[in-house]
């Protein structure tokens, strides 16, 4: 799966529902290029969910907005291919996309209170969200809006329709703004970090709701988080994203129990787990996430990563490729099977994690 | 919302009371402090008087000679029951509310105020209409294009804006367009025409004070709205417009602009208030008969009553602009809730 070969211009439509194939998103500032997306692709089909995981920075959230058209136009430089339902989305003009976003495609945003109106009333942003897209009155939409917030477990949806966003709590204001996306039955689903501004009991229930709308809409979903716990509730398939690109990529099974880059590993040893003994500290990784303007060379990761001599000269002068380590295993999203981006051996990697790793989160 | 509503209607009149004690310590006690004699006040407040026994005698009938605060009392009195003055020849009645009587040109202060409003409030609404809608749409325009030929032109000509006085810009517009030479397309000063005479004529005399005072203002209404714009187009809530796949030009009105909305309507009100108290500067210049040049007269007259009442009469604008301002708060913004 080298960037070579997804580079040609006249790809037919895939047969996947959504396709990103070696985005792209650039953005020229007055200090350099920031390259916050760098050749990322992935597939996605309906009824399944996609977690993306990184740090901040790593180019999680510019990925989904890219998806979604909504990246700043007048100074991004995008290129490469989106693949929305046998449509193309990156050479498609912006009305086009605009039709598509909030009906097709729909997205979640991370802060509710801030994310919605604050003049406007709940309902009233539900209604228009249907009314663009749905030539119906204002009472047909507002009946479908009081049906979603009732959907999305508003008690008493008749009356809290007529609410402002700050007449909500923040769990209440994260399943309108739910109510808000759904309003049209999009068959994409984007939330970014959709429980972190949330209370963790809440952010179970959301949860939780999103899985079961998921279900009943057969929606494609898409959760970006830096919360590994998020996607392990909700994911088929997990991207590890970092510096702009996916790391590592695989089936939720692949990820927490068999990961093979040094990344992934420091991301679940810095996850506090209840069913580990508690140490005195978490295990954090070293050193801060690359600045997207001065990539280090080679690999991106090498800086921070502790087995980096292991390669070598490699690790700071030529970029690992994206590699199959293990075929698919069939079952969930089953895409691509089991991928990384290391420059060390699969067989070094694998006896790292079993023996060295894998013992530090278990015990210690 | 009612209790608030009397609450602040009762703070507003003790604010009027305040406003009348200090005007009227400013033109009946200063000047005893400095010396005047009451028959010196009378004698200022009735015009010429020829010898000083009539002056003693105005003084007397016109209750200078009381202590100031009764004087105080007494114009109170007159604005809530009318009041009589008796300068000897005969008596001149005051209904109430009377704010004064001008024995210069013998006639209740408050009939004047209500000939002049008419012509402030025809300035007024008229540069408002066109400040507001220039303004607004220069300042949204800019932010959306921040840092285009547009926005850099546009913003220099703001600044000269605010920072050129009605004086020059209208005497300026009045050379230029006016006054016989070759572009004189709109009307020379000094004429007003009552809207309900002829709408016409109404307007084009008005233009030339209307676009000179609208100048002043649009110019700080579009800085404002640029830098509120620039704000709100950056808050989520335009990112989750977008997402719903709204087209741009609702993006821009009903959420960018709602959100910068909030300041622009405080200030609005403000302003106007002020100035349908009389735009002092511009009627002067193009000579309309409105309260602000009504004021200017006055005070060149040392005609007391008048200034006393054109004085209150703005104070009563600016506070309920005031009070109209905070009430709409509430309206516009549905955060803030009034207890």
């Amino acid at each position: 799966m080298s960037r070579a070969d997804n580079s040609a211009d006249a790809s037919p439509a895939p047969p996947s529902y959504l396709e990103l194939r070696d985005l792209r998103i650039h953005f020229p500032t007055d200090d350099g290029l920031v390259k916050s997306v760098d050749g990322l692709s992935f597939r996605l089909d309906r009824g399944k969910t996609l977690g993306i995981v990184g740090e901040s920075g790593s180019g999680k959230s510019v990925t989904s907005l890219g998806i979604l058209g909504l990246h700043n136009r007048r100074n991004a430089r995008v290129s490469g291919e989106i693949w929305l339902d046998g449509e193309e989305l990156v050479t498609a003009p912006p009305d086009a996309v605009r039709a598509l976003r909030g009906k097709k495609m729909a997205m979640i945003f991370q802060d509710p209170l801030s994310a919605m109106h604050p003049y406007y009333t709940v309902g009233n942003q539900i209604i228009e969200a249907y009314r663009i897209h749905n030539k119906v009155t204002k009472a047909v939409a507002r009946k479908h809006a009081v049906d979603m917030l009732g959907r999305v477990g508003i008690p008493q949806p008749d009356r809290r329709v007529d609410d402002y966003p700050h007449e909500f709590s923040g769990g209440m204001r994260q399943r309108a703004m739910i109510a808000m996306a759904l309003s049209c039955d999009p068959e994409l689903l984007i939330a970014d970090e959709p429980t972190t501004a949330l209370d963790v009991t809440v952010q179970a229930q959301i949860l939780d709701l999103m899985r079961d709308l998921q279900r009943e809409f057969d929606s494609a979903l898409i959760i970006i988080t830096h919360d590994l716990g998020v996607v392990a509730e909700l994911s088929d398939d997990i991207l590890v994203m970092y510096g702009g690109a996916c790391i590592e990529y695989g089936s939720t099974d692949d990820i927490f129990y068999r990961p093979e880059h040094p990344y992934t590993w420091g991301l679940l040893s810095s996850m506090p787990r209840l069913d580990r003994e508690p140490t005195e500290r978490l295990l954090p990784i070293k050193g801060t996430p690359p600045s997207l303007i001065n990539v280090p060379p080679g690999c991106v990761f090498s800086p921070r990563c502790p087995y980096a001599d292991r390669t070598g000269d490699r690790a700071a002068t030529e970029v690992p490729e994206l590699l199959e380590t293990r075929a698919g295993h069939g079952g969930h999203g089953g895409h691509g099977g089991h991928m990384v981006r290391c420059h060390m051996p699969p067989a070094e990697r694998r006896s790292l994690w079993e023996n060295d790793v894998k013992p530090m989160l278990e015990t210690t | 919302m009612v209790t608030y509503i009397i609450r602040r209607l009762i703070a507003a009149i003790l604010m009027l009371l305040i406003v009348s004690m200090v005007t009227f310590a400013i033109f009946f006690l200063v000047p005893r402090l400095a010396g005047a004699t009451p028959e010196g006040m009378a004698s200022r407040y009735v015009g010429r008087t020829a010898n000083a026994e009539t002056a003693k005698l105005a003084a007397e009938r016109l209750g200078f000679n009381d202590p100031v605060v009764v004087q105080y009392g007494n114009y109170i009195k007159g604005i809530v029951f009318g009041a009589e003055y008796d300068y000897g020849p005969g008596v001149e009645k005051c209904p109430a509310p009377c704010l004064g009587y001008s024995f210069i040109t013998r006639q209740p202060v408050l009939n004047d105020l209500i000939d002049r409003f008419p012509v402030t409030l025809s300035l007024a609404v008229g540069a408002a209409v066109i400040w507001v809608l220039a303004g607004v749409s220069i300042g949204v325009l800019s932010a959306l294009r921040r840092g285009s030929l547009f926005d850099r032109a546009a913003m220099t000509v703001a600044l000269a804006g605010v920072s050129l006085p009605i004086f020059f810009t209208g005497l300026i517009s009045l050379v230029v367009l006016s006054y016989g030479n070759p572009f004189s397309i709109f009307a020379q000063g000094g004429h007003y025409t009552p809207i309900t005479e002829n709408p016409i004529e109404w307007a084009y005399n008005l233009i030339l004070p209307w676009i000179t005072l609208a100048f002043l203002f649009a110019a700080g209404y579009a800085r404002l709205t640029r830098a509120g714009m620039l704000d709100t187009m950056n808050e989520d809530y335009i990112r989750t417009a977008r997402a719903k796949g709204l087209p741009e030009r609702t993006v821009v009105a009903k959420h960018g602009l709602r959100g910068a909305l909030t300041p622009i309507v405080t200030i609005f009100g403000l302003d106007f208030g002020l100035l349908i108290g009389g735009a002092v500067l511009t009627e002067s210049t193009y000579s309309l008969q409105g309260l602000g040049k009504y004021a200017v007269d006055a005070i060149t007259n040392n005609d007391l009553p008048k200034v006393m009442g054109v004085t209150l009469l703005t104070a009563v604008f600016v506070i309920a602009a005031n009070l109209i301002v905070d009430l709409l708060y509430a309206v516009v913004d549905p955060r803030v809730r009034l207890s």
